[in-house]
């Protein structure tokens, strides 16, 4: 196993959180991983990205430049990383927030409007936990309720509340199927 | 198996430094250190230890003087601009053979710079951190679960020479989060005969005094604490190599550098150029007889670091001109690519001297 995943979004929509529950994700896999934030004004605002390296082998570089599992939630992401993803990625993408441009051939796309079906659920920002349901779907990194466990104890005390919400929008993500009904206007 | 923890490096530094037995943190914020301060800000209330945000880096540097004087063990932290803020502090707590502990997330300069990861200030922690002879211990740690093991070491050597020690970080290293277990290990606090403590009429008053003026007592003071230096010098040095037996070219970097140089030399060995890594983990003492033994096997070095070159002066010291040593850098907050060190890698084989080829 050898994971370089790139997570890239705008500062508030949890990228930096869905970088660490895959990391975290590993770890309990007795994996090696590394977790590495953009950080500084870019975050406000602007995009925020973070490398998570989930591996077998020593992590030597934490920061992945060409990623093998690409994870894009919005825009300006999109035009900054589709082309340093690998020949053969998967490429993740939010279809409600992304219209793709120069769509590349040599990579598995995987398209979820997860910020629609955020809010067809009624949890608007969760669409960070969408794309981790559908991911996990695609990519079995770690075993479904081992891995939403893991996420219910990543949110923080004063946010316990929110917990079924995240259930709600992780099942969502995990249940999408392309190919039935809720198709996105992208959709290869 | 301890347990393993998912942790920032910056967060790392403060919880080694509470199991270490440091009850006192004075600080000023600072990006990118600023969850060394948030954390202790949260842990100390609950070891009854003192965390205080000082108005200035100043007084903070200040602060740890006057705890490091009762024995107390003290930590500060702060990154490139605020680390050159509290140079005259630490020149005087040097002066005053007082152990502390001072974190330096480097961050790009000159000037306030940028915020990004850098190891620019290289010169400043190993030649002179503030003015006057003397000498700081500087680990540079690499990873998370190497700050556990170096801030405890950094701690017990500070006690044990009286002399403070620098953690010379990046932001790259502060920001990024690993698996991190930490040992069971306890601190090994040194007796302070020397420590203000209240005489109670019951021994001469100590006294804690950087101000000399007689050159020859001054000077006598300084030799002697040179006399620590050299015993430092002869045991305290670290490093780790990987993959130079054999390597025609080894590449020479510590802290982040030293993680991609990593990468950049497996890439290396695959296109079955023979390259190795030397990464320096003590800066001061460098492990230049370490790194000088490899002029017998190598034929050429090459050192990264995300500045103009600043450590390559330490390793043409410790070659002595008898190997090339050729120099690859970024800086500005800029982080070296892996590919460009490969190349670098790649011109450095090819100046190697042809001759000794075996």
């Amino acid at each position: 196993m050898d994971y370089q995943i790139l997570i890239a979004g705008f500062g508030g929509q949890g990228i930096l959180f869905t970088g660490k529950i895959l990391a975290k994700a590993g770890l309990t896999q007795g994996k090696n991983v590394s977790w590495l934030p953009s950080y500084g004004p870019e975050m406000r605002g602007g995009t925020a990205n973070c490398s998570v390296c989930v591996s077998d082998s020593e992590i030597s570089n934490p920061m992945v430049l060409q990623p093998n599992i690409l994870i894009v939630m919005n825009q300006p992401s999109w035009s900054k990383f589709i082309c340093a993803a690998q020949p053969g990625a998967d490429v993740f993408w939010d279809s409600t927030l992304i219209a793709p441009e120069g769509t590349r051939t040599d990579v598995s796309l995987h398209p979820i409007p997860a910020t629609g079906i955020a809010r067809q659920n009624g949890v608007e920002r969760l669409g960070n936990v969408v794309m981790l349901g559908y991911l996990l779907h695609q990519i079995p990194i770690l075993e479904k309720d081992a891995f939403f466990s893991l996420l219910t104890d990543s949110i923080s005390e004063t946010k316990r509340h929110l917990v079924q919400a995240n259930r709600t929008a992780f099942e969502a993500g995990y249940a999408y199927s392309p190919h039935e009904g809720q198709k996105s206007r992208h959709d290869a | 198996m301890p347990q393993k923890f998912l942790m920032k490096g910056n967060e790392a530094i403060a919880e080694a430094a509470i199991r270490a037995g440091c009850r006192f943190f004075f600080g000023y914020p600072i990006t990118p250190q600023t969850e060394v301060a948030a954390y202790m800000a949260k842990r100390m209330p609950e070891v009854n230890g003192v965390y205080l945000q000082a108005e200035s880096e100043v007084a903070a540097i200040n602060m740890v003087l006057g705890a490091a004087s009762t024995g107390a063990r003290v930590m500060t932290s702060s990154s490139s601009p605020g680390i050159s803020l509290k140079s005259e502090g630490i020149s005087y707590i040097a002066a005053s053979d007082l152990p502390c502990v001072i974190i330096n997330v480097q961050r790009a300069g000159p000037g306030l710079g940028g915020i990004q990861p850098s190891q620019a200030d290289y010169f400043q922690a190993t030649r002179g951190l503030g003015h006057g002879d003397f000498h700081l211990m500087v680990f540079a740690p690499a990873g998370v679960q190497e700050i556990t093991d170096l801030v405890a070491q950094a701690f017990d050597l500070s006690d044990r020479y009286r002399v403070p020690a620098l953690i010379l970080a990046d932001g790259m290293i502060g920001q990024m989060m690993e698996p991190v277990a930490f040992s069971e290990q306890s601190p090994h606090p040194a007796e302070k005969p020397w420590a203000l403590t209240g005489h109670r009429n019951q021994r001469r008053p100590n006294i804690i005094n950087t101000l000399h003026l007689s050159p020859d007592k001054l000077e006598q003071t300084v030799i002697e604490r040179f006399a620590r230096y050299d015993s430092i010098c002869a045991n305290e040095t670290l490093c780790e190599q990987m993959l130079t037996d054999d390597a025609d070219v080894v590449v020479v970097a510590y802290g982040a550098a030293s993680r991609i140089a990593k990468a950049a030399v497996r890439a290396a060995r695959e296109k079955g150029i023979r390259a190795g890594l030397f990464r320096p983990i003590t800066l001061w003492p460098y492990p230049s007889a370490a790194l000088a033994a490899l002029c017998e096997t190598t034929k050429a070095f090459l050192c990264v670091e995300m500045s103009m070159g600043q450590m390559v002066e330490d390793v043409r010291l410790a070659v002595n001109g008898r190997r090339p040593v050729e120099f690859y850098g970024r800086t500005g907050g800029n982080v070296p690519h892996p590919n460009d060190i490969l190349q670098a890698i790649e011109s450095a084989a090819q100046m190697a001297p042809q001759n000794e080829r075996r």
